[in-house]
């Protein structure tokens, strides 16, 4: 069965729904705990303890943490491989271009490969920045979330870098979102416009609340 | 005209030896049961050519294979599923009496026989009759999507002037769902390896050894490649021979080579004139069209046909009144009105433009006037009944029938005549058999609406493969035929010569010029109605044109490629032997009958006067040579169930 | 009218192409895309010149034979078959781009004419109920709820053009293959196929080297009959259910 789903165009197709509803998920979540930053550093730092201690006492300290992590990275991984596999399925299908070339898909639907490739950069400089501190401005100190993500959007390119990234993010979902529940079967003609209205409020509610961090420290808001 | 060509010799009569006698509804039973069969175990040894993958062609394939003989297949379009029989809109008859209306397969039979105005055989019908009810399972079984009712029953409707609601149909297109059927059914006997499939090639001539069919030689349209193919039996499901007329409603690469090149190689060609013009077509627009589209007949139900009263009136239709108008079919057949059968309604529309008062451009079209029918059920019911038809004609003409009538005009649509058969569907050349348009067999001097699907279906599903066993059996161990055979390389020879010949003239006249100049030459005498100076004039002027066709016809490219000009060249060498016959057939039938009218023989009011006495007879014709006179062999009909009567529309 | 077409021409699958300038007189409003090519041709072939080869054959629309993308739009401007596209659709001096489908799966043959087989293959592949002959029971034996017959027959409509292909910017043959998948798995007598059906199909699309569906609705916006985009959803529904149920 796994085989079938790997070998076939739907079967990758879904595999990318599936990994991408995931992600959907995480970043709904993840959104929402970013916002706490508003509430000052306290409360900020205390939920970012909280998230390695979750579970607790039946989870030991961070599995649930590495669990997620764990899964976030199948997800990323599988949804890449796919959507790789499958552009490249796309061109060779397509070799020779029409010499009138028109556009009709929307901005979000062409966008789809960049956007993605974007994304996944971004990934990884994210990771980079605040869970390794790799590459983070400044001094990075573990457990101390808000310093990190005052420094990281005190400078002008780790503002720029966040911001592209979330606007691509937003394009993402709202040809992805209502993509994977045609990948699914989940779309009809009754349900066509809901599924695309969802689709265009998460991307708006997604893209405005990671947003909100940036602007609210450039604006001296969160300091 | 060449004198000896009309002098034509009458040879022997030509019998139907397999027709059983006894009751016509035990005949089919009856040969079913006398026919030999073959052994499953050994079907597979056996190799049947099928020509054509239309309605006939696609179930006989289909069929065959199933039943497991080797069916090797050709069609010419890039898909079998792209036959001609996919246009059909109305519908396919079936003696269900689902309705309880009254239907019954002897009904059928009687409407059949009578609406071909007797010139079919009556057993043939009558088993068409009996087979419409297991095409509608068949077609359901294979899932097509029938029109239905909120019961999840079918519906019906009534077709084409009958009492009886037995049309099955699906929306406008009917046709295409019936032929996706029989390709799908098709597709998976290709799939399994039964059927060698081999479209885009063109079958260019038959191969005869020993007396018996044996093969084909077929063009590889892409390639330019000629090859041969031997079977056991050759069957041909080629369809009609209607763009002899170039205008017509056939498609444009529809054509008439695989069964005259079988008359050529000895199969006699039955009733050649029967020829069914449609009278509600959309009218050409200039020299520039190409082929004709039909508005289906449906649309007399309410539609009102009429002329300005007054010639040459050229004012738009909302500015002639009333009384300015002549609504001709109600006027001169008051009871049927604008229902009256096909051939009936072509005619007049035919004499009102002849006497100069036709609309449109060239005059060449009647009204088709919806305006009554929009006041009396609202636009919106004539939306929901007439819609896509509407949105069709609109495309085409530009026009919005919802404001100003449809312009129609008479067009060539089905050609009754064909390969001469036996109640077995062989042709007079043993081992070759025609099914569907190819056969003249079931639909004598008319067709029917909603027939031409039924017989395509009954012959492809079930008629053919019953009867080709029999021959098959009494066949049993064929002597492989080689290509190396002297007569196999006579005909590869001539099919090729041929082909170079065409490449080689290099004259100033493209093939579409020829082919337009017979289509008008046969629409003006050999069309809607003839008479014998008409058809003379058509017979002096075809071999000119085929003399001045050998001497200036220019093919560009070569036979060693994709090459459409040579494809359509090579039809048209056909097509003027082929004119040729139908106007001589036309000429010899003295009398009017379905859709074949002559001038001469007509009732006081105009109407089509049948003369039994002399011509209850179909005439079937063997080729002597080209443009040499073709010897006649009747075969004379007997009426025992439907007696003929005058029919009467008034 | 008076016209410039740029038409493609390609001698066979293994010559190379390039766009060629073509002027054409006379053009009558009325006449269809593809007689204006007639008229083309014929003035090609006066002139010792090869005639532009492209597929027709009903000209009416329902064949599925035609098929030329028309300054980038598969079956040009409107929305119906290239046959059924007439010249008022254009305006004098109008210069238009005539190109072929352009696939992988469909190889062009000669200038406009491309090889369509793959669309055989797929159906052959399991797009067809098997019914022999003969074996038929009594057609009102089972009832087919009208929505259901609506919606088979809605599908089955598809004339298997390749327009989809054409203007799908990955080349997917989703709609076509989704368009059969939908006609014959809603009625009850394609049930007992139902699974291996969706399977076998699918996987004769991708083995035909089509590409994968990203959702663009391109292909539903070129379709002459109207095949929606939801259909290629259902389809999906059907494989996901097929590989539930078959364990395959």
């Amino acid at each position: 069965m796994a085989r079938t789903v790997w070998d076939s165009s739907v079967g990758k197709k879904t595999v990318m729904a599936v990994s991408g509803l995931i992600m959907l998920l995480y970043l709904v979540a993840h959104m929402i705990g970013n916002l706490k930053i508003y509430f000052g550093a306290v409360e900020f730092n205390e939920y970012g303890h909280w998230l390695r201690t979750v579970g607790e006492p039946f989870m030991h300290y961070e599995w649930t943490l590495w669990l997620i992590r764990v899964v976030l990275v199948v997800a990323v991984v599988a949804h890449a491989v796919s959507a790789y596999q499958l552009s490249r399925r796309d061109i060779r299908a397509r070799p020779s271009k029409y010499v009138n070339k028109k556009r009709r898909a929307s901005y979000a639907t062409r966008t789809m490969r960049w956007g993605g490739i974007i994304l996944g950069l971004f990934i990884v400089w994210h990771v980079l920045d605040l869970t390794t501190g790799t590459v983070h401005p400044g001094g990075f100190q573990e457990g101390h979330p808000y310093q990190n993500v005052v420094d990281t959007f005190s400078t002008w390119y780790g503002n720029v870098i966040y911001i592209v990234a979330m606007l691509a993010l937003g394009l993402h979902i709202r040809h992805g979102f209502w993509s994977a529940a045609q990948t699914l079967g989940a779309g009809s003609r009754t349900r066509d416009r809901a599924l695309k209205t969802v689709a265009g409020v998460l991307a708006l509610l997604l893209t405005a609340g990671f947003i909100a961090v940036p602007v609210g420290v450039m604006t001296g808001v969160v300091s | 005209m060449t004198a000896e060509y009309v002098n034509y010799a009458t040879g022997e009569p030509v019998v139907d030896t397999k027709a059983p006698s006894g009751p016509v509804d035990e005949r089919w039973d009856k040969r079913r049961f006398e026919a030999k069969l073959v052994n499953p175990a050994n079907r597979r040894k056996h190799t049947v050519i099928v020509v054509g993958t239309g309605l006939a062609g696609g179930s006989a394939g289909a069929t065959l294979a199933e039943q497991g003989y080797h069916v090797v297949q050709f069609c010419y379009q890039d898909s079998p599923r792209r036959a001609h029989s996919i246009a059909a809109q109305g519908g396919i008859n079936a003696a269900k009496n689902y309705r309880n209306d009254g239907d019954s397969v002897h009904r059928l039979f009687y409407d059949t026989v009578k609406g071909g105005d007797f010139r079919a055989r009556e057993s043939n019908v009558h088993r068409l009759a009996q087979i419409s009810v297991e095409i509608i399972d068949q077609c359901v079984a294979q899932g097509v999507p029938f029109a239905r009712e909120y019961g999840g029953l079918l519906d019906t409707r009534s077709f084409g002037g009958v009492q009886v609601s037995r049309t099955f149909y699906a929306r406008g297109q009917t046709g295409q769902q019936l032929l996706l059927g029989a390709y799908q059914a098709l597709s998976r006997q290709i799939a399994a390896g039964n059927v060698e499939m081999h479209p885009r090639t063109e079958m260019l001539d038959l191969i005869v050894i020993d007396g018996r069919a044996r093969g084909i030689v077929a063009r590889d349209l892409i390639t330019g490649r000629i090859d041969t193919y031997f079977a056991d039996a050759v069957v041909l499901a080629s369809g009609g021979y209607g763009n002899v007329f170039y205008l017509s409603t056939n498609a444009m690469n529809s054509n008439a080579t695989a069964v005259w090149r079988a008359h050529r190689r000895g199969a006699l060609f039955a009733n050649p004139c029967f020829t069914q013009i449609h009278p509600t077509c959309i009218p050409r627009t200039g020299d520039h069209q190409s082929k004709l589209t039909l508005m289906s007949e449906s649309l007399r139900n309410d539609g009102r046909i009429w002329v300005p009263k007054a010639k040459g009136d050229t004012r738009p239709a909302h500015q002639i009144p009333e009384d300015e108008r002549d609504y001709y079919l109600e006027r001169i057949y008051p009871s049927f009105g604008n229902l009256v059968p096909r051939d009936i309604a072509s005619r007049a529309a035919k004499n009102v433009c002849d006497e100069g008062r036709g609309v449109g451009p060239g005059g060449q079209g009647v009204y088709l006037d919806f305006a009554d029918a929009i006041k009396r059920m609202g636009r919106k019911a004539v939306e929901a009944k007439y819609g896509n038809l509407f949105d069709m004609y609109q495309r085409i003409t530009d026009e919005d029938p919802y404001e100003v009538p449809m312009r129609i005009y008479p067009a060539v649509h089905y050609t009754m005549g064909g390969l001469w058969v036996d109640y077995d569907l062989q042709t007079t050349v043993p081992g070759l058999f025609a099914i569907g348009e190819a056969n003249f067999s079931d639909h004598g001097a008319n067709r029917l609406g909603a027939s031409a699907l039924m017989q395509g279906l009954a012959d492809g599903y079930f008629v053919l493969p019953a009867t080709i066993n029999d021959y098959l059996a009494r066949h049993p161990h064929s002597e492989p035929v080689e290509v190396e055979h002297p007569l196999v390389q006579e005909v590869l020879a001539e099919t090729e010569d041929r082909l170079n010949l065409l490449l080689a003239v290099d004259g100033d006249r493209t093939p579409d010029s020829f082919h337009r100049e017979v289509g008008e030459l046969m629409w003006e005498f050999c069309g809607m109605a003839r008479t014998d100076s008409g058809l003379r004039k058509a017979l002096e002027r075809i071999p000119q044109i085929r003399e001045e066709f050998w001497r200036r016809i220019k093919v560009p490219g070569t036979g060693e490629e994709f090459n459409q000009s040579l494809e359509k060249a090579n039809r048209i060498v056909d097509y003027l032997e082929l004119a040729e016959l139908m106007c001589l057939d036309a000429l010899h039938r003295n009398e009017s009958c379905g859709g074949h009218f002559r001038e001469e023989s007509q009732t006081p009011d105009g109407e089509a006067a049948r003369r039994d006495e002399e011509f209850s007879y179909a005439a079937a014709w063997e080729f002597t040579g080209t443009g040499s006179a073709p010897v006649l062999h009747k075969e004379d009909l007997v009426f025992e169930y439907v007696h003929p009567t005058q029919r009467s529309y008034a | 009218m008076r016209l410039t077409l740029r038409v493609w021409r390609q001698r066979n699958a293994d010559a190379d192409g390039a766009m060629s300038t073509y002027e054409v007189d006379d053009i009558s409003p009325d006449m269809s895309f593809l007689e204006m090519l007639d008229t083309l041709n014929e003035s090609l072939i006066l002139r010792g010149e090869d005639p532009v080869a492209f597929d027709h054959d009903c000209r009416e629309g329902i064949c599925g034979a035609c098929s030329l993308v028309i300054n980038g739009d598969a079956h040009g401007p409107e929305r119906t078959t290239t046959c059924q596209l007439h010249m008022r659709s254009f305006s004098d001096g109008d210069t238009i781009d005539v190109e072929p489908w352009r696939a992988s799966a469909f190889p062009v043959v000669k200038d406009l004419v491309v090889d369509r087989s793959a669309f055989d293959r797929i159906i052959q592949a399991g797009g067809y109920i098997t019914a022999p002959t003969g074996a038929a029971p009594e057609a009102h034996a089972t009832a087919v709820p009208k929505r259901d017959a609506d919606f088979a027959f809605e599908h089955a409509e598809c004339i298997g053009c390749g327009a989809c292909v054409a203007a799908c910017p990955n080349g997917a043959a989703m709609l076509f293959t989704s368009a059969k998948v939908n006609h014959l798995n809603v009625l009850p007598q394609g049930a007992p196929e139902r699974e291996t059906r969706v399977l076998d199909m699918v996987e004769q699309m991708d083995e035909e080297g089509f590409g994968g569906c990203t959702l663009t609705g391109e292909c539903a916006t070129a379709c002459p009959k109207g095949i929606p985009l939801v259909s290629i959803t259902n389809m999906n529904k059907e494989w996901l259910r097929a590989v539930r149920k078959s364990g395959r």
